[in-house]
């Protein structure tokens, strides 16, 4: 692959990793946050394939085929069961549509899209020395990585329903996956594996969760679990 | 012989943009008819409309002052000036050394001020809130356009408007990447929110709850909102003319030959006319946003042209 397309492809790849985090700040539909994480999915399949063809390593593109499936096929087909089970029973009381949107987060959607923009400032800030160290286009792109986790832990504090909570954590898991890749063209393959398991097993886990707390409280705003219980 | 060209490009612009801006309105208006099923008023409709103002008497209400009075003149003759300086027919002309993007900017930002102070100086409730709403959106939305034409100019190296459009005609390859893709995105909704066009605002409404622009500009009447309204079908022409001669600058003469010139001609109105068909051809699908979802939806625009100039400065690799 000639190094100008190359760098292109990995620009475009990186540069809609990070649009898809941006646009999962947006959206107020769980149903269209999870298809755009299964998107982000995808373009971050997609940086590990290219860095991978670069490189021509076929170990690193097996890891890409392999996070592919699991972050634009596996997990969004988790969430979505996750959500069908959510508004299934609630038709009877007419009031589905509250439990199917983020209609209040903490800090409403135009002061985060801000606030993103803040934090992808801080992330190209932070990675400066990081890019000066070895100037190559994977490493130029090695902000998007940083600027995904922050976004990622932003979503996680500021979102209230149970959901989007858990995509926001998956967003920082797909930010610290970018940020390895790109840096050092990608860990060693057990240790992505075991990665992937973690992640996988972290959702199911928590759709389990969301599910008993519906139960629960007949909701899954994470607000009303203040008090413990025995 | 090359500042015969040079001016005639320069002439050409600003009449084409006062002469035709009434007719672009007008083909949006007959495009949006006929796609909901009417017969429409026919394209020279705007211009119909100017005469039948023009010939009225001149009329100011009580207790209105010099803001009131000069307000339509200033935004006819800052969108002119503004479209002399873009440019939308040829980048080689006595003016385009001094077309920069932030005087473009502060040009078409002075006739949205002006338009402010004129609804606050007639002192009623509508000309008020109309000026703070319209305050509230272009609060958003200079620096929208300045940030996303900012990402253009970081791969010419200036910030000067004709030299970012001819280095663009050369290298399509700076279009393609991400940072010309989310600058266009960003400028588009941009334009929309400065033109007062659906999303944002409609602007065939005169409803109190929604209208922003038609409220600031409630108090005029004759010849004055003849010019307002021959101001606004002016920036929406410029704006668009902007947003295609930086992202589709094919046709734009960057010599001095009367063909290059006559080719830019055609080409520049087939464009506006396809970008005002697919506008008013997108707003029969769109419902208006409500006021208070505004400034998320600029705020989106903003930070995607703050992503196109950081991907651009850091992505290609200049750093």
């Amino acid at each position: 692959m000639s190094g100008g397309l190359y760098t292109q492809l990995l620009d475009l790849a990186c540069g809609a990793f990070l649009l898809a985090a941006v646009i999962v700040l947006w959206m107020r539909e769980l149903a269209s946050i999870v298809r755009v994480f299964a998107l982000q999915g995808i373009a971050l399949a997609a940086i590990a394939v290219l860095l991978g063809a670069h490189e021509e390593r076929w170990d690193l593109i097996a890891v890409g085929i392999g996070i592919g499936a699991l972050r634009a096929g596996v997990l969004p087909y988790l969430m979505r069961r996750a959500l069908a089970a959510l508004t299934q029973d609630r038709r009877r009381y007419a009031d589905g549509g509250a439990e199917t949107r983020e209609t209040q987060p903490l800090v409403n959607v135009a002061a985060s899209l801000l606030t993103a923009s803040l934090l992808t400032l801080l992330a190209y800030a932070v990675a400066r020395p990081l890019t000066a160290l070895h100037p190559t286009p994977a490493t130029h792109a090695l902000p998007v990585g940083l600027a995904v986790v922050l976004i990622g832990f932003f979503v996680l504090v500021t979102r209230r329903r149970a959901l989007a909570q858990v995509v926001g954590f998956l967003l920082l898991d797909n930010g610290i996956t970018a940020t390895a890749f790109l840096a050092t063209s990608g860990v060693p393959l057990i240790v992505e594996l075991g990665v992937s398991f973690d992640v996988l097993l972290a959702v199911l886990v928590l759709q389990i969760l969301t599910t008993r707390m519906r139960e629960a409280f007949g909701t899954t705003d994470i607000d009303d679990l203040r008090e413990l219980h025995d | 012989m090359s500042t015969a060209v040079g001016y005639a490009a320069v002439a050409g612009q600003v009449v084409l943009v006062g002469a035709g801006a009434p007719v672009v309105t007008g083909w949006m208006r007959q495009v949006r008819a006929r796609l909901e099923g009417r017969a429409g008023a026919g394209v020279l409709q705007p211009w119909r409309d100017a005469r039948k103002l023009l010939r009225k008497e001149p009329i100011t209400p009580v207790g209105t002052g010099p803001a009131f009075r000069t307000a339509p003149a200033l935004l006819v003759a800052t969108t002119a000036v503004a479209a002399a300086l873009v440019p939308l027919l040829s980048t080689d002309t006595p003016v385009s050394s001094h077309a920069d993007l932030i005087l473009v900017v502060a040009l078409i930002a002075l006739g949205t001020m002006a338009l402010a102070l004129a609804g606050l100086d007639t002192g009623t409730a509508f000309g008020g809130m109309g000026a703070s709403r319209e305050m509230t959106v272009a609060a958003l939305v200079e620096p929208t356009i300045l940030l996303s034409v900012f990402a253009l100019s970081i791969p010419a190296g200036t910030t000067n408007i004709p030299a970012i459009v001819s280095g663009a005609a050369h290298e399509p390859a700076r279009l393609a990447s991400p940072a010309g893709l989310l600058a266009t995105a960003a400028l588009a909704v941009a334009v929309l929110a400065e033109t007062g066009r659906i999303p944002v605002d409609n602007p065939s409404t005169h409803l109190e709850l929604t209208m922003i622009h038609e409220a600031m500009v409630l108090e005029y009447a004759g010849p004055d909102l003849a010019l307002v309204e021959l101001g606004a079908q002016m920036r929406l022409t410029l704006l668009l003319g902007l947003l295609s001669s930086l992202f589709v600058p094919w046709g734009i003469a960057t010599g001095s030959s009367w063909v290059a010139l006559g080719v830019a001609l055609v080409l520049f109105a087939a464009k506006i006319c396809l970008l005002g068909a697919v506008l008013a051809a997108a707003e029969v699908f769109w419902a208006k946003v409500r006021l208070f979802r505004v400034p998320e939806l600029l705020a989106g625009s903003f930070l995607l042209a703050l992503l196109a100039v950081t991907a651009s400065y850091f992505l290609s690799g200049v750093s």
